[in-house]
């Protein structure tokens, strides 16, 4: 698999999604957590441990494949650009993140990703970057805030 | 002493930069307090000095504030006309207390409404939310009493609690101002409607778009499982997908499934949660159940519009001056909404439009701003008020972009289930994409093959694309199985008959007054 970017080795990977599954073994509807948690270990749900979730919930491989394909936040390849979240959703278009997006348009060293809400709509445009939030974005603003992803992911 | 500084940790201010205020505040020697939002977004962040507000600050602004020359003073903030002309119930505690103490919610009313619903027991809990006449606040509308009694009344060999706080509509931040400023007042109400239903466990299902809120509301679960036992209550988190928020694909998600819509009968109410009878209420309507309960319902219903009891918190958002959370009373017009407490556009510009309900809301031209705020009038106007977020346009805005936007948002967030939805909305958008070129369309090479008898030969003009437009709206909104797809309609066909000449038809006739 490509872009494994994550550099675990197999058996540790294996290791970790056996601990994952196990803390969630007795929960109803166990799925979104496994989930989450494998997701945030390694950045994205290796292909790998599809097989490892469908036989801990009994469920066939397609199952857990056409979970994971419905829902934006998992991946199955490892992403390798920093990503940033920009919201597009009408309020942020009334305060102009439309203009701001095409400035960006060219941007090759972060991943500007559309985000649908994040509640923040009385002070767009909004991004979010990992559990960040920021607010008030104009082009000098934003841009500060690729500068700055793309440091802190050098780092 | 030093002097105490309150400022708010709501993830809105905190994007604003509060917490950037807060260390510049600690830095000059005062201590801080992390409270709620008072939820006057524009003046975020907001520094609380004895009652007396100062905002938008920065940090460079701090010395001033303390020196008592700050130009950002805005005086007493509970005298804010912002802040006066409200009746807060559901947001009582907006502004004053710590999120996450125990002391500050007990000390300011909380779990009243929960020691009363235990005194009163099951069926007079619910008699009393059915005398408030709350009526469900994520968009339908429907009386959280007859919904309460429908469980209550189900067997099953267990019930549940489930909480809608998969808040995915643009101009609606109320939920997230709940949850991250007044956790244990939905973990209160979600209690009392355990009790009142027989319920043993309860979801918050939240969507990861607001981590913040994810966070308080984990640390609001641990903190107060021994005041709610034996009920027991669990954060779940959402994955990106705005269809979960349909309260069907919702149950399928907290199931582990895909979050496909269920087709209705059977309810939730009967078989909803792994089958099971449960109870699906957003945060705003769970929200409101303590006040509720604590006052009575007669006190909540003697406010309102209608058939619409009680207050809404409702969202002025989008480009708009003075943006935030504004709970009232329904029956308030919009044009007060839009124009004296939120002041016209940021920009400064002439307002031209303004989406009310979300996503799937129409969007009203100022000529609606006669509307009251309730259920009935905004659906008499072939609108819907939806979760109460109010999103304002300025005139620069184009309007078969937006239709053009609804139709995108809909392919993109389909959960792909019922054709009309799926298909249409991207046939939507290959439309209105014709509509916006002016293009009109000849017969491709497939309609022009011979044996394609009942395909159309003749070239399409704006005319037919429009009417087409119109068609597809029908089918979708009539042939839908959820709002997802069957309210998609609402923003596109509003925009297309309220701004006609965005989509190069002639401009709106003057209707002579009646």
């Amino acid at each position: 698999m490509s872009g494994t970017a994550t550099k675990v080795p197999p058996a540790e990977l294996d290791a970790e999604i056996a601990r994952i599954l196990a803390v969630h073994a007795d929960r109803e509807g166990a799925m979104l957590p496994i989930l989450h948690d494998i997701q945030a270990a390694f950045g994205h749900v290796p292909e790998t441990a599809i097989p490892a979730i469908a036989h801990a919930l009994n469920l066939s491989r397609a199952e857990v494949h056409g979970v994971i394909s419905f829902y934006h936040d998992f991946h199955v390849e490892h992403d390798p650009l920093p990503v940033i979240r920009l919201c597009r959703a009408e309020s942020c278009q009334a305060r102009g993140v439309e203009a701001l997006a095409a400035a960006f348009a060219g941007e090759t060293r972060v991943r500007i990703e559309p985000i649908y809400c994040l509640g923040l709509c009385t002070v767009g445009p909004n991004a979010m970057i990992g559990d960040a939030v920021h607010a008030r974005l104009d082009t000098s603003r934003f841009a500060a805030l690729v500068e700055r992803t793309v440091v802190e992911q050098a780092a | 002493m030093s002097t105490t500084v309150r400022i708010s940790d709501d993830a809105l201010a905190i994007a604003c930069g509060a917490d950037a205020v807060a260390a510049a505040f600690v830095a000059a020697g005062c201590q801080v307090e992390r409270v709620s939002s008072w939820g006057m977004h524009w003046l975020e962040p907001l520094a609380d000095i004895d009652g007396h507000g100062f905002g938008p600050l920065s940090p460079e602004d701090v010395a001033a504030v303390l020196a008592g020359t700050s130009p950002l003073a805005i005086g007493r903030i509970d005298a804010h006309p912002f802040i006066a002309r409200q009746q807060r119930l559901t947001f009582a505690r907006a502004g004053r207390t710590r999120p996450t103490s125990l002391d500050d919610y007990a000390a300011t009313g909380g779990w009243v409404g929960l020691h009363r619903a235990r005194e009163l027991g099951p069926e007079a809990t619910i008699a009393e939310v059915t005398q408030s006449g709350l009526r469900g606040r994520g968009g339908a509308g429907f009386p959280a009493g007859i919904k309460w009694t429908t469980v209550a009344r189900a067997t099953g060999s267990r019930k549940y609690i489930v909480c809608n706080a998969d808040e995915g509509d643009s101009a609606t931040f109320a939920d997230r101002m709940v949850m991250e400023g007044d956790p244990f007042l939905l973990i209160e109400g979600m209690a009392i409607a355990a009790h009142a239903v027989g319920a043993s466990h309860g979801y918050v299902y939240i969507r990861s778009e607001y981590p913040h809120a994810i966070a308080k509301m984990r640390a609001a679960v641990d903190l107060s499982a021994a005041i709610i036992a034996p009920f027991r209550m669990e954060v779940r988190v959402g994955a990106g997908s705005y269809v979960c928020g349909e309260e069907t694909s919702l149950l399928n998600s907290l199931e582990g499934k895909r979050g496909e819509v269920r087709a209705k009968p059977p309810l939730p109410a009967i078989e909803g949660l792994f089958g099971k009878p449960t109870v699906v209420n957003n945060v705003l309507t769970l929200a409101a159940v303590p006040w509720i309960l604590a006052h009575g319902g007669s006190h909540y219903a003697a406010v309102g519009f209608g058939r619409s009891r009680g207050t809404m918190p409702i969202q002025i958002a989008g480009n708009v001056r003075h943006g935030g959370l504004f709970e009232a009373g329904f029956g308030i017009t919009l044009g007060e909404l839009v124009m004296e407490i939120g002041g016209g556009s940021g920009s400064g510009r002439p307002v031209r439009a303004v989406q009310v309900g979300g996503p799937l809301g129409a969007y009203h031209t100022p000529d609606d701003f006669h509307l009251p705020f309730d259920y009935e009038s905004f659906a008499a106007a072939d609108g819907l008020i939806g979760h109460a977020g109010i999103s304002v346009f300025d005139d620069t805005a184009d309007m078969s972009a937006q239709a053009r936007f609804a139709m995108q948002f809909c392919a993109v967030e389909s959960c792909g289930k019922c054709t009309p939805c799926r298909i249409g909305s991207t046939r939507g958008v290959e439309v209105i994409d014709r509509i916006r070129a002016r293009s009109g369309r000849a017969a491709d090479r497939v309609e022009a093959l011979p044996q394609m008898h009942n395909a159309r030969k003749a070239p399409r003009s704006l005319a037919d694309d429009i009417a087409l437009l119109e068609d597809l709206c029908e089918t979708m909104k009539f042939g839908s199985l959820c709002a997802m797809g069957g309210f998609t309609p609402y923003p596109v066909l509003s925009a297309l008959r309220n701004f006609p000449q965005d989509f190069g038809l002639p401009g709106p006739v003057q209707e002579a007054a009646e």
